[in-house]
């Protein structure tokens, strides 16, 4: 299967491409009826393009042109080579569920741990279990982004976690997705449910085994944090250096509940991490963070869209992007308050700091407030690192290379420092600090 | 012992001349006092000791124990013992004072080829300078100078000297933007530093500030050269007639 699923410049798709996917997809029933409607959504949409506000910046179709097959299914090679790549990212304690190229490792992933606490089943098996099609709303596409709803046709596997009503899950659950492959697309689906009051960290991890190349990953996140809930949530995106990656969460927070969302990313071609967050409950915060390490030609978007759909809701977000050589970062914000939410209080800061002359960071905070009694501020701010500051370190005996490094981690820190748990801030240290390494 | 040497130095900015054949030398031992009018080249002199980038030096030397000092990096300066106590110390956000005073400390100790110092010996060496000092611990827990008044800024900068041990400070107006109590404390402090090993090179625009730290030399600076050199009182006689003589003698 050389031939790619959908052509960027007319922005349609021929639907052969599905009904040949449709084959390795799982689902009977309702499913690819559901499917091909999604597909349908996406055919006429095309690939997003900078005329379209949301991806003003991350124009799709220049950028990628085109939607490369469906990986195929991994094979023992594959899976050793994906084990290897998983177990450098392993955080600590982490109970771990890997998705190689799109499909589930069961081998290389922790199932069997906290079965009792933790409700885990794969996509695909939910899919192919359910012969009545009544899970099949699982791959609805609700909103109407083009690349959501490609991922609704073309999910291959991902993960139906759920956790029950008071249960706290202490060690974090880490998903780790490998590519293996060149020149092909996974497509991810994945569905996290927290009851009322239950408690867990998800970290997603996005790598690659070595070898692969030019790969492309679209993933869903389709997050619920119950009444009482809390959810922290990290994403790192350390992806080959030619690969693409396009995420979505949606993620609606419950009354009083929390949600610690902490997106990195640090590798890879084009990466767009996009989040629609909904606090939706009375009383819940959310505390959205991350930070874009940029360099080489890395073209890395991070957008947010938090809805504030009734009152006394909380939202903070701190950004910080630090872009080197020809790399750009866009962070995009954008704050609804819908008339109902009074009492909201909302706050954006997103700041980039620019290590080459042509290095470039685009900031649009968008703020959309239709009730009167809130409190919302936002902050953006791009620039070089102060020389001044350089100095003062070199004065007192930091070579150049130590004083800015010193400066740049104290920058990113603003942001990593919000993330609550110690071992999960110290592993993204840990990796930012690699990052820096690197870049010497 | 002659530690610093400045022979017919020539400085630049965007091709402005600021310093204008300037010769200083400076043995160990001696506190010298640099005093001139605003613009006279003073501040300029001690960025370009420091190397601070942004200046040219169009002609003469800076030899510091008989080594080239304009050839080294800054940091390469500080390790070999010369210490800048800034007129505007900066704010780092991020940076506490604990961890940049150490890793700027192990830094010069790992150019002098000396090991780091362990953790309790070099918390014990910054609790006993900050104490003398009145620096709080909350103070050494902040980002560098971040939220600190015009005073506490001094301060941590008379810290940093006290820790690094320094053979060369050059003390850019450490009195500006102090109040009397404040001055007492850092000149104290800075007394305290005075040794047959160090020198020390105190720019200042006041007589006042060496009421508390008496120099053995004072030198007029005007249009960016020395134009005269005396002893302590000399600055007397500065106070009582201003430096608009030496403007035109210059």
């Amino acid at each position: 299967m050389t031939q790619v699923l959908a052509k960027a410049d007319a922005g349609c798709a021929t639907s052969n491409f599905l009904a040949s996917a449709l084959e390795r997809l799982p689902g009977a029933g309702l499913v690819p009826h559901i499917r091909a409607r999604a597909f349908e959504a996406y055919a006429r949409a095309g690939l997003p393009h900078r005329r379209m506000e949301a991806w003003r910046y991350t124009d799709l179709r220049a950028l990628i042109g085109e939607v490369l097959p469906l990986a195929p299914r991994p094979d023992a090679a594959a899976l050793a080579r994906a084990k290897a790549s998983a177990r450098r990212v392993a955080v600590d304690q982490a109970v771990k569920l890997v998705l190689v190229d799109g499909i589930f490792a069961p081998e290389l992933s922790d199932l069997g741990e906290l079965k009792n606490e933790l409700h885990v089943q794969s996509l695909r098996e939910v899919l192919e279990n359910s012969a009545t099609g009544a899970m099949a709303g699982l791959v609805l596409s609700t909103t109407d982004d083009a690349v959501i709803a490609l991922n609704a046709a073309m999910a291959s596997d991902g993960l139906v976690i759920s956790i029950a009503e008071g249960n706290t899950i202490r060690r974090p659950i880490q998903i780790v997705q490998v590519a293996t492959g060149s020149s092909v697309s996974a497509f991810t689906r994945s569905y996290l449910q927290l009851d009322k009051g239950a408690h867990a960290t998800v970290v997603q991890s996005f790598i690659s085994a070595e070898g692969a190349s030019g790969y492309q990953a679209n993933d869903v996140l389709i997050a619920l944090a119950g009444d009482e809930a809390s959810l922290s949530h990290l994403r790192i995106a350390a992806d080959a250096a030619d690969a693409v990656n396009i995420s979505s969460g949606i993620i609606a927070v419950g009354t009083r509940a929390k949600l610690d969302l902490f997106s990195m990313t640090c590798s890879g071609s084009i990466n767009r991490y996009q989040g629609f967050v909904t606090l939706g409950g009375e009383g819940s915060k959310l505390s959205a963070n991350g930070v874009n390490l940029v360099k080489d030609k890395l073209h890395a978007d991070t957008t947010i869209v938090v809805d504030h759909a009734v009152p006394h809701c909380t939202s903070r977000q701190k950004f910080r992007a630090v872009v080197d050589d020809c790399g750009r970062s866009v962070f995009q914000g954008r704050i609804v308050v819908r008339p109902v939410a009074q009492k909201t209080v909302a706050s954006l800061s997103t700041r980039a700091l620019l290590l080459s002359d042509q290095a470039a960071a685009d900031n649009k905070p968008e703020l959309e407030i239709s009730a009167d009694d809130v409190t919302c501020s936002h902050g953006a701010t791009s620039g070089a690192l102060d020389n001044n500051l350089v100095f003062y370190l070199r004065a007192r005996g930091l070579s150049e290379m130590d004083a800015q490094m010193l400066l740049i981690k104290a920058f990113i820190g603003e942001s990593i420092e919000e993330i609550f748990a110690d071992n999960l801030r110290d592993f993204v240290t840990a990796q930012a600090e690699h990052w820096l390494q690197e870049r010497l | 012992m002659t530690l610093l040497e400045i022979q017919d130095l020539n400085v630049g900015v965007d091709s402005r001349e600021i310093i204008r054949g300037l010769d200083l030398m400076v043995n160990a031992g001696e506190v010298h006092a640099i005093m001139g009018p605003n613009g006279s080249g003073k501040s300029t002199l001690s960025h370009v000791i420091a190397g601070k980038p942004g200046y040219e030096v169009t002609g003469g030397h800076i030899l510091f124990r008989g080594e080239d000092l304009l050839e080294m990096e800054p940091n390469e300066r500080a390790a070999k013992g010369v210490f800048l106590a800034f007129q505007y110390p900066v704010e780092i956000p991020g940076v506490t004072t604990m961890n940049f005073l150490r890793t700027a400390l192990n830094a010069q100790r790992k150019a002098r080829g000396r090991g780091e110092l362990s953790t309790p010996e070099f918390l014990k060496k910054v609790r006993e300078v900050a104490g003398s000092l009145n620096i709080t611990r909350d103070m050494l827990k902040r980002g560098v100078n971040v939220g600190f008044s015009g005073g506490e800024k001094k301060r941590n900068e008379v810290l940093q000297m006290a820790l690094f041990e320094p053979s060369l400070c050059i003390l850019d107006e450490i009195d500006s933007g102090l109040d009397i109590d404040a001055l007492r404390i850092v000149a104290s402090g800075i007394n305290g530093l005075r040794s047959p090993e160090r020198a020390m090179i105190v720019i200042t625009h006041y007589q006042r500030l060496l009421h508390y730290i008496v120099p053995d030399y004072v030198h007029v600076m005007s249009k960016g050269r020395v134009v005269k050199s005396g002893s302590k009182e000399l600055a007397l006689e500065l106070e009582a007639c201003g430096y608009a003589q030496f403007e035109t003698a210059a």
